[in-house]
């Protein structure tokens, strides 16, 4: 080397603003590694975009469709009018039309059908005397999330089958006592509910999984010894990991809402500029929960089954996939202490009610705790020395 | 930074421990201002873990001492700031380039104008025209460099090289040792590890360092002449017999060859001479009575320590 011939220039050290400089040097070094990992480049987009579609389109709880029967033991024009109705809602399909009861029972059995709907004889009589005649309906419950659906739109459907047959008028009292009420989506378009709560879905899966890595890259890759010899701070070690991906966050909260809005109609009621304050919030909650993960486990691939196990108690407990009040107790608060759950009733009131943040205080200062808390445990969790 | 007298590095009584295995046992050293120190020893014999003490990347288990005055145990951030530590294995990122990575390393020591060090820093390191490549693709000789150049950027006043020529070629590692010569020069201390002789005789003083222990140290001479171990070089025909027939007899400790001669050495000479006697007498063979090479000391040490703490 030509050192000999040049001396060493010298460059003045700055004291002043460290921490600022350190935080930036160690941003700068992020932002440059996630530019140059394409396939993690090209996940921050592909991830979003590829669920959303499975999501909305392919996966969708409300019926549509469903194999049925009828047992039909009186040919009336009312039983013709009404499952005329419940064919015109889309969700069932009467493929067969039988009249004996072991045929019927049958084809439930052999899964030919996922419902039935038996009209008993005497159907019509009943109806015009006001007996309220019972409609029976059988549905294959091994898959309840559709045979719930179905049952509950059943009564509606029926209802207004009623209503508007002139045979009959309006009738004094609703033949079934089953209810269903879908407010805030009355077509109970399931794209309207999955949306919302995709964004804090995805988001808390790649947010996690982004941080949950970076300190473990380090250590396997050899390059911690490097960077712990260098005098940067585990504060200023946090804050250079965590910034680049609030950023990635973003991106991946503006495609999916957006997505949300053009593909599938999704309305944004509420204030935009407190759904995107609320979001990084929410995501810098998730990156720090990240982050503190990658201080506590030894290797990547723990890295990976430890953000498992909080991604799923948060995809089952936060209410995105079971009604968060039909949960036990206990459920409800392991949920609480999940920011996802807190997020779906932010993102969800924004977006499909309108809500203000008077509305969503409590949610937004429970994200803000788990943020420092985890945030908290990072730095003091991280390992200065090699021991 | 006061009352140092010089010295750039003074401990005693390391200790360290892994797992129940003490990996550094009572280690004292100290090491002058503006030197070049050595530090030997086969693989695995506590010298990568006793640089890492001295920059603050372990603690010890017990022990105490300075480095650039500043306490190991207390002030460990203060040594970061004044230590360039270039580590055995590669350890800038591979997934950044040359400038990215001296930038990066800038920064982090807060230098005014990062962008400027770096430049300077490339141009330095001969590395001009590949301060685009990403540090991953750069051969083993400038990957290297780099190193030494990541952590002589800011300026420090203590180098801890560790195994730096390791895998390098011959004339990367003359450009690299007329470079650390340069450094100490201009007062820098450094303390480096090597598995070469020809690297060690480039340092102003060694230590040798075996199972955790420090056995010597001390200049070149000083060393060899502690070592008390009589060689006779021998040329000549028949050296594979006469290494068969050596081996194993009294007074015989080493036996090595080294191209068309044989180094035979022992420490006590009165029992080596009796050995060799009967060879001496047979023609074809010429002795020659020699001071041993550091390399006959070193694996004679290796040897012994290996009986007294294995």
């Amino acid at each position: 080397m030509s050192a000999v011939d040049h001396p060493e220039p010298q460059h003045a050290i700055r004291e002043r603003f460290g921490f600022w400089t350190r935080s930036y040097a160690m941003l700068v070094k992020e932002f440059i590694q996630l530019k140059r990992d394409r396939v993690s480049f090209a996940m921050i987009v592909m991830l979003p975009v590829m669920q959303l579609l499975l999501f909305g389109y392919a996966i969708n709880t409300t019926p549509h469709n469903l194999p049925s029967a009828v047992l039909l033991q009186e040919d009336s024009d009312l039983a013709r009018s009404i499952l005329k109705a419940l064919e015109n809602t889309k969700y069932f399909r009467f493929l067969y039309e039988v009249h004996d009861v072991e045929d019927f029972d049958n084809l439930l059995k052999s899964g030919k059908v996922l419902f039935g709907v038996e009209i008993p004889r005497g159907f019509e009589r009943a109806v015009r005397r006001g007996d309220r005649p019972a409609l029976l309906v059988a549905a294959d419950a091994t898959d309840p999330v559709a045979a719930s659906a179905a049952i509950g739109s059943l009564g509606m459907v029926v209802q207004t089958a009623l209503k508007h047959d002139l045979y009959i008028g309006d009738p004094p009292e609703m033949p079934f006592e089953i209810r269903a009420h879908a407010r805030y989506n009355p077509a109970a378009a399931s794209s309207l509910n999955i949306v919302p709560g995709l964004v804090g879905t995805i988001l808390t899966m790649t947010m996690l999984i982004f941080t949950a890595l970076s300190v473990t890259r380090e250590v396997e890759r050899g390059t911690m010894e490097n960077l712990l010899s260098m005098p940067i701070k585990p504060v200023e070690v946090m804050f250079g990991k965590i910034i680049p991906y609030v950023l990635v966050g973003f991106v991946q909260a503006f495609l999916i809402i957006g997505i949300g809005v053009v593909l599938f109609g999704v309305p944004i009621l509420g204030n935009l500029f407190l759904l995107a304050v609320l979001s990084t919030l929410f995501i810098s909650t998730n990156l720090a929960i990240g982050y503190t993960i990658s201080t506590l486990v030894q290797n990547q691939l723990q890295a990976m089954q430890m953000s498992m196990m909080f991604f799923l108690p948060s995809i089952l407990l936060s209410g995105f996939m079971f009604p968060f009040a039909g949960m036990p107790v206990w459920a409800q608060y392991v949920g609480e202490c999940l920011p996802l759950t807190h997020y779906l009733r932010i993102v969800r009131a924004i977006m499909l009610k309108g809500a203000t943040m008077q509305n969503l205080r409590f949610d937004a200062l429970a994200l803000a705790v788990l943020m420092l808390l985890a945030m908290t445990i990072a730095v003091t969790r991280f390992r200065r020395t090699l021991d | 930074m006061s009352g140092d007298n010089g010295i750039a590095i003074d401990v005693k009584g390391l200790t360290k421990s892994f797992g129940g295995r003490e990996v550094v046992h009572d280690l004292s050293m100290q090491v002058k201002r503006g030197s070049i120190y050595g530090f030997l020893g086969p693989n695995g014999s506590g010298k990568t873990t006793t640089i890492r003490i001295l920059c603050g990347l372990l603690t010890p288990d017990s022990g105490e001492g300075t480095c650039l005055g500043y306490d190991i145990r207390r002030d460990a951030d203060k040594i970061k700031r004044q230590v360039g530590y270039m580590t055995q294995r590669f350890s800038l990122y591979q997934d950044l380039s040359v400038r990215e990575n001296l930038e990066f390393v800038a920064r982090l020591y807060g230098l005014r104008d990062a962008r400027g060090a770096a430049r300077d820093m490339i141009k330095r390191l001969g590395l001009s025209g590949r301060e685009e490549q990403l540090a991953g693709e750069l051969s083993g000789g400038w990957k290297q460099r780099l190193a030494l150049g990541a952590c002589t950027l800011s300026s420090p006043k203590l180098l801890l090289l560790d195994e730096p020529t390791a895998g390098v070629d011959p004339k990367a590692r003359r450009d690299f040792w007329n470079e650390i010569h340069a450094l100490a020069a201009d007062g820098l201390t450094v303390l480096v590890s090597t598995h070469y002789m020809d690297e060690a005789e480039r340092c102003h003083e060694i230590a040798y360092i075996a199972y955790g222990h420090l056995l010597v140290h001390g200049t070149v001479e000083e060393v060899i002449a502690k070592s008390a171990l009589t060689t006779y070089t021998v040329t000549g025909e028949g050296l594979n017999e006469l290494a068969a027939g050596l081996t194993g007899k009294p007074g015989i400790d080493m036996v090595a060859p080294f191209g068309t001669s044989l180094h035979v050495s022992g420490r006590d000479v009165a029992a080596l001479e009796a050995s060799v006697a009967p060879w001496q007498a047979k023609s074809g063979l010429h002795w020659n009575k020699s001071s041993p090479s550091l390399e006959d000391v070193f694996i004679e040490l290796m040897g012994r320590s290996k009986d007294n703490f294995q």
